[in-house]
Order: C-alpha cells, then sequence, then structure tokens
C-alpha cells in the first residue's frame, strides 16, 4: 500500500452571492415582504387622507389650484351657522338614532333569539332593509315623505283621519325626526343580528343556573345577557356610531339637506359645499372636522364600554 | 357613445339635407365673410355635450357632425354625458390639458376657463353678422369685454306653466303682470283650492330660476357692475316681504320641493300654476291619458313685476374650444358649421322648442309656428338677465347659485325661519365668500 496522499476533502461552502447575503439579511427581508402591503396602503389610504387633510388648508376650487391659507377655512366655518347647523344635527341624528338602532334592535334579538317557527326564514327577512341598496330604501322613503304623494298621508286622508297631507319634509323638526326614523329602520337589522350572535354565544347553563336559583327574567337579562353581550355591543356600537355619523345617501337623497339647511349631515354639507358648490378647500375642511368626533366615539366605545368592569361586575377589574 | 354610422343617423343625414333647402329659404341671412379657418389635414376631434332632452336632438347632432367630418376627411366624436357631470368635466380637462378638443358646457362656463380657451370672436362676429345678431342672453354669457370667449348654441326657458280652466274659476283669463295682481291671483286660487306651487327646495333649475325672479323682479340683484356683493338691498327685502305673503298661497310642501316635484304635483292635478320648462307640457302632450290636461295648460313669461321684461335666465348651452386641441381650426370651423342655418334650423326643430336659438334670424324657424303653445320659448333669449346678474360672471356667481345662496335666503323667508332684515343679511355674508379676491 502506497502511501498516496489521501484527497484532502473539504467541504468547499460556496461564498453566497451578494443577493442571497442581502435577502438573508432580516431587516431587509422584512422591508421587501412589507412593501406590497405598505404600498397599497400609502396609496389608498394615506394619499387620499393626507390629500383630504391638506386641500383642507388651500382655497383650492374646481377649476383652479389652491394655495395654502392656513387655517382660515376653519375660521370661516367656526363663524357659520349652517355649519354648526350641521355638527348639531350630526351629533343629534347619531345620538338618536343609535339609541333607537339599539333599543329596537336588542329587542328584535331577544326576539329572534327564541324557539319561533321559521327561524331561519325570519331572521333572512329581518336582514332586507340592510341588504337593499341605501340609495333605493332612501328613494323609498323619498316617495312615502313626499309633501304630495306620501302613501302614509293618503291612507290618512282615505280614513278621515286628517284633511292634509302630513307634513313630514317641509319644516326644520319634523324633516329632522323623518330622516331619523329612515335611518333606524335601515339600520336596526345590522344591530340586530350582530347582537343575535353574541346572544348565541352565551352559555344556556348560566340560564338554568339562574332559572335554578329563582331568577326573574328581568334579573336573568340584567346580570347574564347584558354583561355577557357588553364586548360585542362595544364593537357593534363602535361600527353604528361611525356609519351613522357619516351617513351621506339617506339625506342626500330624501331632503339635500332642506328645508333651509336644516337637515344637512357634516358629510352632505362637506359634499355640498366641494362639489356642486366648487369650494373643495372648504368641502374638504368640513370633513376634516368630522376626524375628532368619530375619534372621540370610538376611543368611547372601545375604552368605556369594553371596560372590564361593566362587563363582568363591579369588583372585577 | 363614439359616432358610429348607423342606419338612423345615415337616414337623419339624409333627411337634414332634404331640408335644407326650406330651411335656407326660410332663415333671413345677411352677406357676410366667413373666417379664414383652415381645417387642419388628418385631424381627430372630441367633443363633449350634455344629454339630450329628446332622441332626435342627439340623431340629428351626430348627422352634422359626421357631415362636417366626412366634407374635410377628418374624425370626428361625439360623447354625450350627464348635465350634472359637465361641469367637473370641463373643469378636469382645463386643469389638466387634455381630453375634448370643444366642450358644450352650460352658462358661464367658458367665464371660469378663459385663460384655457380660444377666442371665438371671428366665429362669432360672422356668425352674428350672417344671422341678425346675437340675443342679450347670448352676449352676457358668450362675452367677456368685447371678446367672444363661447358660443352660445341654445337656451331653454322658464316660463309661468298654468291651467286656464283654475284660473278662469278664480276671476282670471290670463296672470296679471304686475306682483300686487299676480299675488290677488294666487290668492284666488287658494280659496278656490287650485293653488298655485313654486319650487324653494335645493333645486338647481326651479329653485334658482323662481328665486331669482323674484329678485330680479324687484329690482334686486346678487351683485352690482363691478362684481361687488349687493344682495342686502331694499329691494331684496322688498321681494322677501312680498314672498312672506305669496307664500301661504302656494300648495304645501314646497319647500321640499327639487326639480322634478312641480311636474308631478302640476300633473297630478295637486297644483294649477308653477313655472317650469317646456317638458312639463310635452310629458302631458304625448300622454294620451293627460291629453286633455296639455290643453287645459297655458305657458306665458312670468310676470314682469317692477321692471320692464320677465326676468329669467335660460340654461344656456355655451361651446368652447381648448387651447390644447391641435386642431384649433378644425374645432371652431365645426362650431361654424353646425351654427349655420343648413345644421342648426334642422337641430332646432329636432329639438321641439326645448332649446331655443341664440342668433335672432332663427326666430322665423319653422319649430315656432310647430304649435302655438311652445311660442313663449322662441324669446328665451332675449333676456337681460343671467345668473350672477349683474355682475360679471365668476367663479363666484357658478357657486352661488349652485348653493343656493339666493334659494336659501327666499326659502328662510317663507318658512318663517327667519325675516326679510335677517335673510338678505346671511345671503349676504355668505355671497361675500364665494365673491371674495384672492
Amino acid at each position: 500500500m502506497s502511501a498516496t496522499t489521501a484527497p484532502v476533502w473539504t467541504k468547499v461552502r460556496q461564498q453566497p452571492g451578494a443577493l442571497t447575503r442581502l435577502f438573508d439579511w432580516k431587516p431587509f427581508l422584512i422591508f421587501i415582504c412589507l412593501l406590497p402591503a405598505v404600498g397599497l396602503l400609502m396609496t389608498f389610504l394615506t394619499y387620499p387622507l393626507g390629500l383630504g387633510i391638506w386641500l383642507a388648508f388651500t382655497d383650492q376650487t374646481i377649476g383652479r389650484p389652491g394655495v395654502w391659507i392656513g387655517l382660515e377655512n376653519f375660521v370661516w366655518l367656526a363663524e357659520d351657522p349652517i355649519f354648526w347647523g350641521a355638527v348639531f344635527y350630526s351629533v343629534f341624528y347619531t345620538a338618536v338614532a343609535t339609541i333607537g338602532k339599539f333599543a329596537l334592535g336588542l329587542w328584535l334579538a331577544l326576539l329572534l333569539n327564541q324557539h319561533l317557527p321559521m327561524k331561519s326564514l325570519l331572521r333572512a327577512i329581518i336582514l332586507l332593509p340592510w341588504i337593499v341598496p341605501t340609495v333605493l330604501s332612501a328613494i323609498a322613503f323619498w316617495w312615502i315623505y313626499d309633501p304630495q304623494f306620501s302613501i302614509i298621508s293618503y291612507v290618512l286622508i282615505e280614513m278621515g283621519l286628517r284633511e292634509t297631507p302630513v307634513d313630514f319634509i317641509n319644516s326644520a323638526w319634523p324633516a329632522r325626526w323623518s330622516l331619523i326614523v329612515a335611518n333606524i329602520w335601515r339600520g336596526i337589522p345590522f344591530v340586530a343580528i350582530s347582537l343575535l350572535a353574541g346572544l348565541q354565544t352565551i352559555s344556556p347553563s348560566l340560564y338554568e343556573a339562574a332559572l335554578l336559583d329563582g331568577a326573574s327574567p328581568w334579573q336573568r337579562f340584567r346580570h347574564i345577557t347584558f354583561p355577557m353581550l357588553m364586548p360585542i355591543l362595544a364593537i357593534v356600537m363602535t361600527f353604528s356610531i361611525i356609519f351613522t355619523f357619516t351617513d351621506f345617501q339617506l339625506v342626500y337623497a330624501i331632503t339635500r339637506g332642506g328645508p333651509v339647511n336644516s337637515t344637512h349631515l357634516l358629510a352632505t354639507l362637506a359634499f355640498q359645499r366641494g362639489i356642486p358648490g366648487g369650494q373643495l378647500g372648504e368641502g374638504a375642511a368640513i370633513a376634516v372636522s368630522m376626524i375628532p368626533f368619530l375619534v372621540f366615539a370610538t376611543l368611547f366605545s372601545y375604552f368605556a364600554l369594553a371596560r372590564r368592569k361593566w362587563q363582568q361586575g363591579e369588583s372585577n377589574d | 357613445m363614439t359616432l358610429e354610422i348607423t342606419r338612423r343617423t345615415a337616414l337623419a343625414v339624409g333627411g337634414s339635407a332634404l331640408v335644407a333647402g326650406s330651411a335656407a329659404a326660410q332663415i333671413q341671412t345677411q352677406p357676410a365673410t366667413p373666417p379664414n379657418l383652415p381645417v387642419e389635414r388628418g385631424a381627430s376631434l372630441r367633443m363633449l355635450r350634455p344629454v339630450r332632452f329628446v332622441q332626435p336632438d342627439e340623431e340629428v347632432w351626430r348627422a352634422n357632425c359626421q357631415r362636417f367630418a366626412q366634407q374635410h376627411g377628418i374624425e370626428v366624436r361625439v360623447d354625450f354625458v350627464g348635465w350634472e357631470d359637465i361641469t367637473q368635466q370641463t373643469a378636469v380637462t382645463a386643469n389638466t390639458g387634455a381630453g375634448p378638443d370643444i366642450i358644450v358646457g352650460f352658462d358661464g362656463a367658458p367665464h371660469l376657463f378663459s385663460t384655457k380657451i380660444h377666442d371665438l370672436t371671428d366665429v362669432a362676429t360672422y356668425l352674428g353678422t350672417k344671422y341678425g345678431g346675437w340675443r342679450p342672453l347670448a352676449q352676457a354669457y358668450g362675452k367677456k369685454g368685447d371678446q367672444w370667449i363661447g358660443l352660445p348654441m341654445g337656451a331653454s326657458g322658464g316660463p309661468l306653466i298654468w291651467r286656464t280652466s283654475a284660473l278662469k274659476e278664480a276671476g282670471f283669463d290670463t296672470p296679471p303682470d304686475d306682483h300686487a295682481g299676480f299675488l290677488r291671483m294666487c290668492q284666488a286660487l287658494k280659496r278656490i283650492n287650485k293653488p298655485a306651487g313654486f319650487a324653494l327646495g335645493n333645486a338647481v333649475g326651479d329653485g334658482n330660476a323662481f328665486a331669482n325672479w323674484l329678485v330680479w323682479s324687484h329690482g334686486g340683484y346678487l351683485v352690482d357692475e363691478q362684481g361687488a356683493v349687493a344682495i342686502n338691498s331694499p329691494a331684496t327685502i322688498k321681494a322677501l316681504e312680498y314672498l312672506r305673503e305669496l307664500y301661504p298661497t302656494f300648495v304645501p310642501g314646497t319647500l321640499a320641493w327639487g326639480d322634478i316635484s312641480n311636474n308631478r304635483a302640476y300633473s297630478a292635478g295637486e297644483c294649477f300654476v308653477t313655472q317650469n320648462g317646456v317638458s312639463l307640457y310635452f310629458s302631458m302632450k304625448n300622454d294620451p291619458a293627460m291629453r286633455a290636461l296639455a290643453e287645459d295648460t297655458q305657458m306665458t313669461p312670468m310676470p314682469k313685476g317692477m321692471i320692464d321684461a320677465a326676468p329669467n335666465a335660460g340654461l344656456t348651452l355655451n361651446a368652447m374650444v381648448f387651447r390644447h386641441s391641435r386642431a384649433p381650426n378644425a374645432a371652431k370651423a365645426l362650431l361654424q358649421f353646425l351654427m349655420e342655418a343648413d345644421q342648426y334650423d334642422p337641430w332646432l326643430r329636432a329639438n321641439i322648442g326645448y332649446w331655443s336659438q341664440p342668433l335672432n334670424a332663427y326666430a322665423a324657424s319653422a319649430v315656432w309656428d310647430s304649435d302655438p303653445k311652445i311660442s313663449v320659448f322662441r324669446d328665451t333669449m332675449n333676456n337681460n338677465f343671467w345668473n350672477g346678474y349683474k355682475g360679471p360672471i365668476t367663479e363666484g356667481s357658478v357657486a352661488a347659485t349652485a348653493d343656493y345662496v339666493m334659494v336659501q335666503m327666499c326659502a328662510s323667508v317663507a318658512s318663517g325661519v327667519a325675516t326679510a332684515r335677517p335673510a338678505a343679511a346671511e345671503a349676504e355674508r355668505r355671497a361675500r365668500r364665494y365673491f371674495r379676491s384672492r
């Protein structure tokens, strides 16, 4: 056996290319992977929002580019009774409609949670007002509230209960209430179905235990149903407040903010000033002024309604 | 919607060629030299126009454009867009410097974009000389100073429309021409439960038409000749106090009326006197079930009140040629071609009265003899009032109209939310904002 030099086998590790090394570098990899999502968000969320906020500080109109005018739009709005009217009605509309939707929606959810014949069909029918495109239901309400051709006025007059058509949208307060009724009608299904989902997650054993302890229906509702429903109630209420506060279609299709600007919401006023009126800057300023209200509503729902104390009784922090 | 030759358009071309002979005979012309507009070779034009009232409007328009294209061996494409969209599309076109070569917009649109469009003085001067001169409303919307920046092509007016039988029952043969008489008529109609009704809601067309009539016929105006806000005047306050007396005679609900509401109420026999365009009459005339109502209907100018003629700024088609066009001569030549008798008269007749001519000679068009009831529209453009009267047409006057400054001033007094003085002051405050200089 001749001593031959055994071939030295060393594991040759290929030096990785620059590109491979780059992709192996974690910070870069994270950056690359996030890029599509960030790009989408920047293009479709941040840019329009940023542009809207920027426009609010310019005097841009449809037809000519604007220049920076600082807070001038907001100063003007602060002295504009129509703007404050819209702020008042937006808050009033949201508050009353939300209370109405939740009272009726919770009631409906409790009813639907009972054992009823044709339960699924009933639940599907309940959803109809929510499924119908808002503009369609708005046009239906527009006819229902028409000063001359309202079906309600017609029925009342035919029955001999009234002599003249009902004034639904021809003066300020009736118009405000009429719109709130239309919004409640439209919003109930969303609340009812969401709360129904919440109700069905409550374990029946809790009710059985309560029954054995001799709890009354009210006590069962107050101490089991309501606390157990709180988390979902908070979420649904947040969404509902946001939808209601930013409502546009119902008001624009039924009254266009009239009579005499008494039913403008901030969204309809922003559109009216910005697009038909051509004052893009001012319209944007009105839209931007909605942001604090929405942030407040969201924070209120999350931090107040979702507090564990509220959900699970006084002593459990 | 691109221009395609269908059997229908081909027929319309033939039809308009046939009637051309009779049209030329009827429309009196004066000798005039057309401007020298050599059409660019291989040009391709795009035109934007508001949608039609009636189907033949579109057919004849397309056929006319097609003939121009064939004569010059170029391409012409016409797009029709909704009325609400035309202002925004014009603004985008003007700001981006791209898009249609020609836009037929509404009213004062060329005044907003006067730096972005071509001067049309040569074409307008030629047409004016040839066809007996431009009517006052055409001059108001078409001219900036001595320069023509837009080419008005027609206007649609809003006279008083009323039921002969109801007026007779109330003791009137025709509506009185003065404010006091008109108020008495409305009160009498209310007593016999056949009330009048005028839109006071956010109705772009009808609401502004009535509010403008009310203020103008009392001698008031939104801005003065220099463009300074002048709405808060004794004349306006007088107008608003008049409305306070007039409003209780209206059918209930007019504060919530949109543009369509008075048509519905009138057609249903709920309202017997209102102000509207010719569409209401035609919708009744063309419906066999409503023929009787159409026959009972008359249209006359609104009461002229304290001035010498009824003020009514008709909705005006106003064409402009953009500077970004690569074929400005072709664009101007096309507009001129469309306004010549061989093209314009058939188009006017196709519109059966919806649009009324800006050039005096076309008052002789056969369209105005087709139905005696529509003859009130013959002189729609013989009117000295425009939206934003009596100032220069600016962004401010357009915005103030679109934001219902005048309508809401009237509505707040009618509804009792405000009295005349505060309402006029509020309108002044809002108008100042729109007319502020930059």
